[in-house]
């Protein structure tokens, strides 16, 4: 028996975002993402679950501290992305569309290099409370 | 009395920025709100209407045509927009929660048949974060 727990964190932030591909003309950007390409923005309240699987620590009993975790998801993605327009004001988007599908790999790859490599990460990110993607890495 | 309630849902763009203040007071009054890119919302809207049921149909008003309403007359206005510049009816105004919620309210007075009662309002703006407007 493998013991692997997976622990994990809910955290959430908002921003604005349109879905726009800067090599299409404005017909065909409105026939493809409909009202999401809309010139002046849109927004969502994100809510993000970060998973971490792997066999508890014998002394902790932790599979990773749940504050440390929390504080990572703070500094690495809340404070990059709450409360912003995901197009205008962030590196990450700049030149990549912000589909909940990117933002969930862009998530991954910003939270992987902080977290023990014999530990597994899965990233599930909501766009609505309808809407939400998977990432496994 | 039967209160009855319909969810509708619509996300949208917005700041808090009051322009006859300076960016500082802005910034102090509103915080990460005023951001001047915008941020935004996936916005949950609750319209209750108030009334005796109807004995021939047993409804206080038919849900499908309040579900229509509340699209036609607010959704369709304010889904996908950016609430500060796209929505007619929030132009002049600090797009807050409070307000948009008494925006909605006067929207859909304006389109109720006679004889239904608006009663209630009710608008998240997180999941966590709500407003109520009665009309009072």
């Amino acid at each position: 028996m493998s013991k692997k727990v997976a622990v994990i964190r809910k955290e959430h932030f908002n921003a604005a975002h349109r879905l726009f591909n800067p090599e299409w003309d404005d017909v065909t950007n409105e026939k493809v993402f409909g009202k999401c390409a809309l010139p002046h923005y849109h927004g969502h309240n994100y809510e993000l679950e970060v998973k971490v699987t792997g066999k508890p620590d014998k002394r902790t009993g932790y599979v990773m501290d749940m504050k440390e975790l929390s504080e990572l998801v703070k500094r690495e993605i809340h404070s990059r992305f709450d409360h912003k327009n995901l197009n205008l004001d962030t590196k990450e988007f700049k030149k990549l569309n912000p589909t909940a599908e990117n933002i969930v790999i862009v998530i991954y790859d910003l939270l992987r290099p902080h977290i023990d490599k014999k530990m597994d990460l899965h990233i599930r990110l909501y766009e609505t409370p309808r809407n939400f993607v998977e990432y496994p890495g | 009395m039967v209160y009855l309630t319909r969810l509708e849902h619509f996300n949208a763009a917005h700041k808090l920025f009051n322009p006859s203040w300076s960016i500082e007071q802005n910034e102090q009054a509103f915080g990460k709100c005023a951001n001047e890119n915008w941020h935004g919302h996936n916005y949950e809207l609750y319209v209750t209407v108030k009334g005796q049921p109807d004995p021939g149909t047993g409804f206080v008003f038919d849900v499908k045509q309040l579900s229509l309403l509340i699209r036609e007359q607010v959704v369709e206005k304010v889904d996908h927009m950016n609430l500060n510049v796209d929505v007619d009816f929030m132009k002049g105004k600090m797009c807050s929660t409070e307000n948009l919620a008494v925006g909605i309210w006067n929207e859909l007075m304006k389109h109720l048949p006679a004889g239904v009662q608006l009663h209630c309002v009710k608008l998240y703006e997180t999941p966590r974060i709500y407003v109520e407007y009665y009309g009072e």
